[in-house]
């Protein structure tokens, strides 16, 4: 946790990451923004799905339906916030010319989802029948 | 600069900011018809304000970054201050959902 805040400094000051190695070429930057705009439309379909849950799924119960959409919200969260510091990782590794860091996320975002995906099939069907 | 960009980077990245555009959109506008879905309220009304301005406020950062991509043949780096105004935006329009869900 302790890399992860001293990460967050650098969100915000764009002169500390340029403090230290040297500029990489402007097209690896790039390619790096489109890779964070990529997680950050990914936070926002996750995000566009928890309304979703709670719009189009009126008929469930309470809790259910909650904790659904609660659950695609968080992780809709997590994954704009990881966008981001993965973003000044990687930005980091390239001025300093080491390797791009590596990552647990995407494993642990595709198996939540397919958690979720998994429990609104039973719960949507169990409400059919119910 | 020498001639054009063989793979069009900056082209690209601009796409890609529209499209992420375009996503906040839908889940702007998911959040106004989710919140006045019940006639106007307080709260309502209120959500679907503050859900408009995290919408501009990202069109805003996306704007920039645009025009910063087209105006130079060799763009700099994206500014890590708008990198994190766009996910608070985004982390912003996730807690008001959050307080039309519960």
């Amino acid at each position: 946790m302790i890399p992860f805040a001293r990460n967050v400094r650098l969100w915000f000051a764009p002169q500390r990451i340029r403090e230290e190695g040297s500029t990489p070429d402007y097209r690896f930057s790039l390619a790096n923004e489109r890779t964070f705009l990529a997680w950050l439309r990914t936070a926002l379909a996750l995000i566009g799905g928890g309304f979703a849950v709670d719009q189009f799924l009126p008929d469930l119960r309470w809790a259910w339906r909650v904790g659904l959409a609660l659950a695609l919200l968080a992780s809709g969260v997590l994954c704009a916030l990881r966008a981001v510091n993965h973003w000044v990782r990687a930005e980091q590794a390239m001025r300093r010319g080491e390797d791009l860091p590596l990552s647990r996320f995407p494993t642990v975002l595709s198996l939540a989802v397919a958690v979720v995906a998994v429990a609104m099939v039973v719960v949507v069907i169990a409400g059919w029948e119910g | 600069m020498s001639g054009r960009d063989p793979g069009l980077q900056p082209e690209r990245t601009r796409l890609a900011w529209r499209r992420t555009t375009l996503a906040s959109t839908v889940v702007a506008v998911l959040a106004a018809r989710n919140a006045l879905q019940n006639g106007p309220s307080a709260i309502g009304l209120t959500v679907c304000a503050v859900s408009a301005l995290l919408w501009l406020g990202f069109l805003l950062v996306a704007h920039h970054r645009i025009s910063t991509l087209a105006a130079t043949g060799r763009p700099t780096a994206l500014a890590p201050r708008h990198a994190t105004a766009a996910v608070l935006y985004t982390v912003a329009l996730a807690l008001c959902a959050t307080l039309l869900v519960l």
